[in-house]
Formats: C-alpha cells, structure tokens, sequence
C-alpha cells in the first residue's frame, strides 16, 4: 500500500490542566518523535485554562509545523459568557487558521470559511454531515459514542461529499459536559473560585463507586471514561470502511511510544496482537474499552469482530 | 429473574387499615379479587399495550400493613389477582411495597409513584423496567379504577372507599401537597 | 409583560387531557419510539393516541408540540421522518428538534409548521441560537439549564425568536445532549435512543436494616440509608467516592429538583415567552398538581398580584428543591 494512502494519525487537543511548561515539553517531542500527520491544539475544556497558554499557540504550531505535522486549532466545547463569546468570534474570523469547531456557536462565524468539525459537535447522522459539509466543513471527527455501523455510513457519506472522517482510537472519551466544575465541586469550591484545582490531576481525577470500583474520571466541567478506549484490533476495518483519520488523546503516558504502536500496525508493520503486547508495556492505569465501537456499554471490551463497510 | 425477598418495614399509618378489615381468610378473597381483574381488564383493554414485553410478569404488590400479598400477572388473555399469605409468597419478576392507602392512590393516580418512591414510602424490587410499564399502563387509565372497584359492591363498597379516601386526606401535607 | 405560555409535559393521552384541564396552553409529547428524549417502556403515544389527542387539546385551545428530539445515528434517519410526517399529518403545531438534519428536513419538507429548537441541542449563546434561525426559521428555542436569570435576559434581548426556559421537574446536571454517561454503563445511547438510565438496566436492592442500594448495568451508583430520601437512579444523581473529598459524595449533584416558582416575576419580566414543566415520565397525579400550581401563578401574576406559590415539595426529587443555575452563578 502507498504511504499516502495511509490513515492519518491525529494527536487530539489536551483534555487536561497541564501547566505550560508540560504543554511545550509534550509538544516539542511530539513534533519531533511522534509519527502523527495532525496535531491539534487550543483548549478546549475550560476557558479559564486558557490563558495560560495562550502566548504559546504560536511557538508550538511554528515548532509542529516545522515537524512535519498538518496544526489544527481545537475550539471550546461549551460556550456560555462574553468573554467566550470573544475568543469564539476570533478564531472563526477569516485566516489561513485550520479551525476544528466544538459548539454551534461558532457556525455563526463561519460563512465561507472551511472549518473541521470536532467529536463534541453533535454529528450522528448523514443528513447532518451533508448539511454542514454544506456550510464549509471538510474534517468531521466522530462522536465517541457513535456505533460502527453508523460510522461506516458516515465514512461513505463523507467520500460522496469530498470529505475527510475520523474516530478516536485511543484514550479517555469524553462522555458529558456540564456547566457545573466537578473537580471544583469535590474540593468544596465553585467555579468561579476554582483556584485551578485540576492541575493536581493531569489525568483527570478517578470517581469510585461505593464498592471502590473505578467507575469514571473528572476533568473540570467534563467527565470522561475510566477506561481507555484502545481500536486497535479494529483499525483495519476502519481503514476498510473508509475512515481517513484515527485520533489519539494525549494522556500523561509516553504519546510518542503509543503513536509510535499505532503507526506501526497501520502501516501494517506490526499486528494488532502484537501491538497489545507493546501497549501493555506503558503502564496505562486502566483497563481498555470498545464498547461504544459495537453499540454494547462504552466500558466494555469485546472481542474483535469485523464491521462491515457501508 | 424471581425474587423472594423479606417484606418491607414501612413507617406509616396502616395499622387502623388492618382493623378496617375484618380477618377474611384469604380463599373467600380469592373470587372477589378475580372479579375485580377481570371488570378492570375489559373496561380497559387499551392498558395493556404499555405493558410491552411485560404481560406475562408476576408482580408481588405488598401492602405492608395488610395481613397478605397480591399477586398479579397482567395478561388480559391469562389474568391473575390473588391474595397469597405473607408466610407463602410465591415467586415472582417485581414487587411493589408500600402503605395499603398509597397503593391504592397509586392505582387511581391519585398519588405521584416516583413522589412516593423519592420518599421512601414505596420500594420496588425485581424487574424494574416491568414495574415501570405497569405504572404508565395504570396511569392511561382516565376513571377510577377504585371508584369502579368499589362500585362492584354497591353502597358498602362506596362507603369503605370514602372512608380509605377520608383517612388518606386526614394525613395532611406529607403526602397531599395541594 | 407579555404572557407566557405554559408548555406542561404529557407522557400519556390520559395526562395530556390532565395537563388540558389543568389550564395547559401547550403540552408536549413524543411517539413511542426513540425519536423523542423520553423514550421509557409503557410511555409516550402511538400514531393514532396522538391524532385522538391533538384533536381533544385542540379542541380547548391547547396547543400539541412534538418532541423529535433526539439524534438519528446514520442509517436510521427515516425513523425520524416518519415521525415528523405522522406529528404533520395529525397536525402538531411545532416540532421540537435538536438534530441539524431533522431541523433541515422540516424546515424544507414541512415549512408551515413552526420549528421548536430543544434544549436537546445545547445552543447557550446567542450566536448559536442565530445560526439555527437563520438557517431553518427556528421560533423557539428552549434554553439549557446553565444561565442565571440575567443572562437569560441579555439572551432574549439578543436573539430573533422566542424563549422557553424550564420552571420545575428533574434537574439534569449535564448538558443536554452532551451526554452519554448511559450509554457508557448500558449501551443505550440518551442521544440516539432516548433513554436515561434505562428501567431493564436498574436495580435496587434492599437490605434487612431498610437501606437500598442502585445498581445501574454492573455498577453501584447509590445507596439510600433508611432514613435518607431517593432520586432518580441516574448516574449524575449518584453518590461515590473520589481522593480529594472525605468519603462518599454526591460529584455532581444530589437528588433535587428545579422549582423556579419564587423567580417567575423575574423570568417573565425578562422576556421568556414559555415557561415548561419537565416530567413526561411523571403520572398524572404529578401533572395536575404542578400544572395547576403554575396556572394559578403565572395568572395571579399577570394579574398585577403576588403569585401564589403552592408547595410542591413533596413531588420533587429528594424532596429538596433549587433555584439551580437560575439564581446565581455560585451554582457552576
């Protein structure tokens, strides 16, 4: 197979608090390392993170791009007050920016302007994705949840319309949103008084059940899966069903390692069994899931079993 | 899934119920309650396509404070409503325990369930999703069925409703917001 | 003051002729099927339920809004089309949509009818909500659950269409149609199937000293001592246990429900056109008494008079109430 036929693989935007200097370390190796076509960045959680990092964003795309790697600019995901309002308005204005959007307040913005839409963004259906990719879009990142036999459809849908489709392949999913900050919450704060209080948990801070069984992470405003979802013995049907993008979501893990395992059995250099041996190597603190991928309970892995193209 | 669980400790009032009721043995309840399922049924055969998959369920509806149990299969083409005592429960998918008054509000929708259940007035156990359909069943029904129930046995059945009616009254804001 | 409409919940036929005589000016209502967000076992309406039922509100005046407010997932959308079709035959007289693909198939398929956009699709900016006017002629939108009574002001001040805000019922801490923390724990998807913590997947679980344990697929996610009042068995609503907090807690929420009775002045005054009460899933008993309590209200304050607010506490979720996001931005 022709190298530009491969999937391309997608570092998804940092779902954490991790302080700058983190953001610019993991960055840097990614860009250097890490074997990944797209690398997105913004913050895309909370608005209050983001000027932490805000002066970084052209340093780190100058670096990524001098990497090799295609930059794409993540939106929010939740956009209530003025001053979200503000930052929304600026990134959707014309530019040579690739802008993958999170909310629909940005579509507002975004007359005549290409846009990404991202896994937030509530795209289950092909009437959907014909609708925006009418609008502008070119790059749909799939909901986490979304089942393969609806993703298989979405991936022919998208070939029709001359555009590109993604699901994630690896890591924490993003299961809700609130406009209420848990990790506030748990430390008997608010939001507005957070004092940055996710920073302490660069994974994303575990919820136990009553049983003490691992049951679901806080990250902010949003909560995410225990478990990590691993595509790994399913990547060749993704690939079959014309899927043009895998995503990885950076954890505190080694990334570059994990891109590394996944370029390897894209390019069909290593087997999906071997591949789980590697992984296995990396200390990833919880157990893998699929379920959403077979339309069983998201915490689930099932065993491999192939999905057919639309 | 059966279930054959220990009978609820329910706080209320109850006890002047069971006094209301004189101690019949439970084979002389058996055809009034057979009567009683069967007018319901015909007066209302739309119900039973709420019940879903769930026709053929067994609900144990207990009411804590009355010497028996009721058991119920809600199939119009199988019915079933029979008093079974409290020593001999028989197996069964759900069982409904509450007061006897706010079962039978319940019935007549008279009474919110989920209020009930936030309360802790009313615990379910066994095949919740059955219960469920049997709730949204029962509340489609427009008349009363306890009016209609009572109606069965003319002026002294229509006595004994308003006097259940009157006591569920009496016991003021905890369960009767308005 | 312009006078509200108040939009009440009806999950039955029964409860939709409860909700008209409890002085309803609009009920809302689904099929019986995952095209709408309240898709439980034994609830909801079949085609002929609704065509019966449209006629009997019509017939008082009362208006019939359509749920169809959930997502299809890609190779089911005609499942939805069916049902906007039968709610345009019957005559509804809105839809409620959160899809962009139902949106755009009434707005060209069905133009006549108004199209209502559900709080399902987590529009909370003015850009936003703009963005659905404009593209399918939107009249309403509902507004998610997360704005302080200000900002619901600066809202309508902002937009092209009407404002319809929740005043009572089931508080949901995540966004709506953000969510698929059911879908994590049971494979059924709140988005794509309508269902939040599916009946057949809840357990509850008594001991001998009275307290209740709820189990959601193969999770703990409460336990009620016997002293202690219930919720929902939804995970948002659930007790657990995290490092940074002494011992089990409810992370997101506790059992409690919206009541905005005492902010009703506010929120009228602040441009909302409709008030709506939650509870599809809820019985009758539940319908008469809060629509009846908020009829009494909105009238005794268009009235120029103070509202009578009666006390609905016992009917809500925990028996504890709040104001929620409404009232102040310390909520989030």
């Amino acid at each position: 197979m022709a190298v530009s036929e491969l999937m391309k693989l997608t570092i998804a935007p940092i779902p954490f608090h991790w302080d700058a200097q983190t953001k610019l370390d993991f960055y840097a190796r990614i860009a250097d390392e890490a074997p990944v076509d797209v690398v997105h960045i913004g913050e895309v959680i909370c608005s209050k993170r983001a000027p932490f990092f805000e002066k970084h964003y052209d340093t780190v795309a100058e670096r990524l791009t001098r990497g090799g790697k295609t930059v794409v600019f993540s939106t929010l995901a939740e956009v209530m007050l003025p001053r979200e309002r503000k930052m929304i308005a600026s990134y959707c204005a014309p530019s040579e920016l690739l802008l993958e959007i999170n909310d629909s307040s940005a579509l507002w913005h975004l007359e005549g302007r290409p846009f990404r839409v991202g896994p937030l963004m509530n795209v289950y259906n092909e009437a959907t994705m014909a609708y925006l990719a009418g609008l502008g879009a070119t790059h749909f990142s799939l909901p986490a949840e979304l089942p393969a036999s609806s993703a298989a459809i979405l991936a022919a849908t998208a070939k029709s319309l001359g555009v590109t489709t993604e699901v994630q392949v690896f890591g924490r999913a993003s299961l809700a949103l609130s406009a209420r900050c848990y990790h506030a919450r748990a430390h008997n704060r608010i939001k507005d008084n957070c004092q940055f209080v996710c920073e302490e948990d660069p994974d994303g801070m575990p919820l136990k059940t009553l049983d003490s069984e691992d049951f679901l992470i806080v990250n902010g405003i949003q909560t995410m899966s225990n478990s990590y979802v691993n595509l790994l013995p399913e990547l060749e049907d993704i690939r079959d069903m014309g899927i043009t993008h895998v995503r990885l979501v950076p954890h505190t893990q080694d990334m570059v390692a994990i891109s590394r395992i996944f370029h390897r059995v894209i390019a069909g250099d290593l087997s999906p069994d071997e591949a789980e041996r590697t992984l296995a190597t990396l200390n990833i603190p919880a157990p893998f899931s699929n379920g959403f991928w077979y339309g069983a309970p998201g915490h689930q892995r099932l065993a491999h079993k192939p999905v057919a193209a639309a | 899934m059966t279930h054959a669980d220990h009978p609820a400790t329910i706080s209320g009032l109850g006890q002047r119920v069971v006094r209301l009721l004189p101690p019949l043995p439970l084979f002389l309840l058996q055809p009034i309650l057979r009567r009683i399922v069967t007018r319901v049924a015909r007066k209302n055969p739309d119900m039973f396509g709420r019940l879903g998959p769930h026709l053929r369920a067994r609900f144990v509806i207990d009411p804590v404070n009355l010497p028996f149990v009721l058991l119920l299969r809600p199939d119009p083409n199988d019915l079933l409503l029979r008093a079974c005592s409290r020593r001999n429960i028989p197996p069964h998918d759900a069982r409904i325990t509450g007061g006897f008054l706010d079962l039978l509000m319940l019935v007549d929708s008279d009474l919110d369930g989920d209020a009930l259940f936030f309360s802790r007035d009313l615990t379910i156990t066994g095949n919740t999703e059955a219960v469920v359909c049997l709730r949204n069943a029962l509340d489609d029904v427009d008349d009363s069925i306890a009016e209609d129930v009572a109606a069965m046995f003319g002026p002294p059945g229509r006595m004994t409703l308003n006097g259940f009616r009157r006591m569920n009254e009496r016991r003021g804001q905890n369960h009767d917001p308005s | 003051m312009i006078r509200p409409e108040l939009v009440c919940p009806a999950g039955t036929p029964s409860a939709m002729r409860t909700a008209v005589d409890a002085g309803a000016d609009a009920v809302y209502c689904g099929f019986q099927n995952a095209t709408n967000a309240r898709n439980f076992p034994g609830l909801n309406f079949t085609v002929p339920e609704l065509e019966k039922s449209v006629a009997g509100a019509h017939a008082h005046g009362t208006k019939v809004l359509l749920a169809v407010n959930t997502f299809p997932p890609a190779g089911k959308v005609d499942l939805w089309k069916e049902a906007v079709d039968a709610g345009s035959r019957i005559g509804v007289d809105a839809f409620i949509v959160a899809d962009i693909g139902v949106a755009d198939y009434i707005h060209r398929t069905h133009p006549d009818i108004r199209l209502h956009l559900s709080v399902q699709a987590a529009a909370s900016t003015p850009e936003a909500i703009r963005f659905y006017c404009r593209e399918f002629n939107v009249k309403r939108v509902v507004l998610p659950r997360i704005l302080t009574v200000p900002e619901i002001r600066d809202m309508a001040a902002a937009i092209p269409c009407e404002v319809e805000t929740f005043i009572f019922g089931n508080h949901g801490l995540m966004v709506e149609g953000r969510c698929s923390l059911t879908n994590y724990i049971t494979g059924l998807s709140t988005n794509m199937d309508g269902v939040c913590s599916p009946a057949a997947d809840v357990q509850y679980i008594r001991d001998d000293a009275g307290n209740m344990t709820t189990r959601l697929g193969a999770f703990t996610i409460d336990c009620f001592s016997c002293s202690e009042n219930a919720g929902y068995p939804t995970i948002c609503k659930g007790r657990y246990q995290a490092a940074a907090h002494e011992g089990p807690y409810y992370a997101f929420e506790e059992p409690i429900s919206l009541n905005l009775s005492a902010l009703l002045p506010d929120l009228m005054s602040a441009g909302v056109t409709a008030l709506k009460i939650e509870g599809r899933q809820r019985s009758r008993a539940y319908v008469k008494k809060v629509v009846g309590a908020f009829r009494k209200a909105v009238d005794s304050i268009m009235a120029g008079n103070d509202p009578e607010i009666a006390a609905l506490i016992a009917l809500t979720e925990g028996q504890k109430q709040t104001e929620g996001a409404f009232k102040s931005k310390t909520w989030r």
